[in-house]
């Protein structure tokens, strides 16, 4: 189990970056239950979008899940018109996130 | 009341670097003209998203060719065209970001998202071959922006 808090922006070069290199290292030291906190993310762009996107077939394809909490009315909002937030699991506090995910890992 | 076209035009290069200068000058115009905080956060994605689009798939990173970026005041709206020197491209041709099969794409939202956030939204190609995104927000004083973030 890990749990990422991202503050700041997930855009196009170091938010993304950042975000990326962090979900690889996750999977490859054999994290399998990832929760990603966006409480403190204020703005993502279409690249930021992109990496969210492979950072849950990242996951995924490792057999793991992604889950995100705390998403901010603008996240939310482009994961709304994008119709990703019906391909995320957002949760709605921590405590519920964190007792949604399945078996050990 | 602007009364007649005002232009403002900046070339920029084809550097990552030109996306954030790219929003925070269409930004800080936005705000002097009075739009919302909301307004003037649409608009400035949309301007990054339109540099993006010409920084990776117009000049495909080319640090020879040049991205041109225009704003002009009209009664009731502002218009911001950005100008590639790339080879140009259709928009029936892009995919659609929302069909289920495209879901789990890495890219291809950027245009969606210009289109939902502004106004008015086309793509025309320029004389010399390169994409122009055309992009429109009415005035806050003209009591037709779109406030809402469905796409037309």
């Amino acid at each position: 189990m890990a749990i990422v808090d991202f503050s700041g922006k997930i855009t196009l070069g170091e938010g993304s970056a950042i975000l990326r290199k962090m979900i690889r290292e996750l999977v490859e030291n054999g994290r399998r239950k990832i929760l990603l906190d966006l409480g403190d993310v204020d703005y993502i762009d279409s690249s930021g979008i992109g990496e969210m996107v492979a950072a849950y077939t990242t996951v995924r394809n490792a057999q793991g899940e992604l889950k995100l909490v705390h998403l901010t009315r603008r996240v939310h909002d482009i994961l709304q018109i994008t119709r990703l937030y019906t391909v995320f699991d957002v949760q709605g506090d921590e405590a519920s996130a964190l007792r949604s995910f399945r078996g050990a890992g | 009341m602007i009364s007649k076209t005002q232009r403002l035009a900046v070339t920029l290069e084809t550097l990552l670097e030109s996306v954030d200068l790219a929003e925070n000058i269409v930004v800080g115009v936005a705000e002097s003209a009075g739009f919302s905080n909301e307004d003037v956060h649409k608009i400035g994605m949309a301007v990054r998203e339109g540099v993006v689009n010409a920084y990776n798939y117009g000049n495909q990173q080319d640090q020879t060719k040049k991205i041109s970026i225009a704003v002009e005041f009209d009664p009731g709206k502002m218009t911001i065209r950005i100008l590639d020197e790339g080879p140009g491209f259709e928009l029936t041709e892009v995919p659609d970001c929302l069909a289920e099969e495209n879901l789990l794409r890495t890219s291809g939202r950027g245009l969606f998202l210009m289109r939902a956030f502004m106004d008015d939204f086309k793509v025309l190609r320029s004389p010399s071959g390169g994409a122009e995104l055309v992009m429109v927000k009415n005035l806050p004083s003209s009591g037709s922006s779109n406030g809402s973030s469905q796409p037309k």
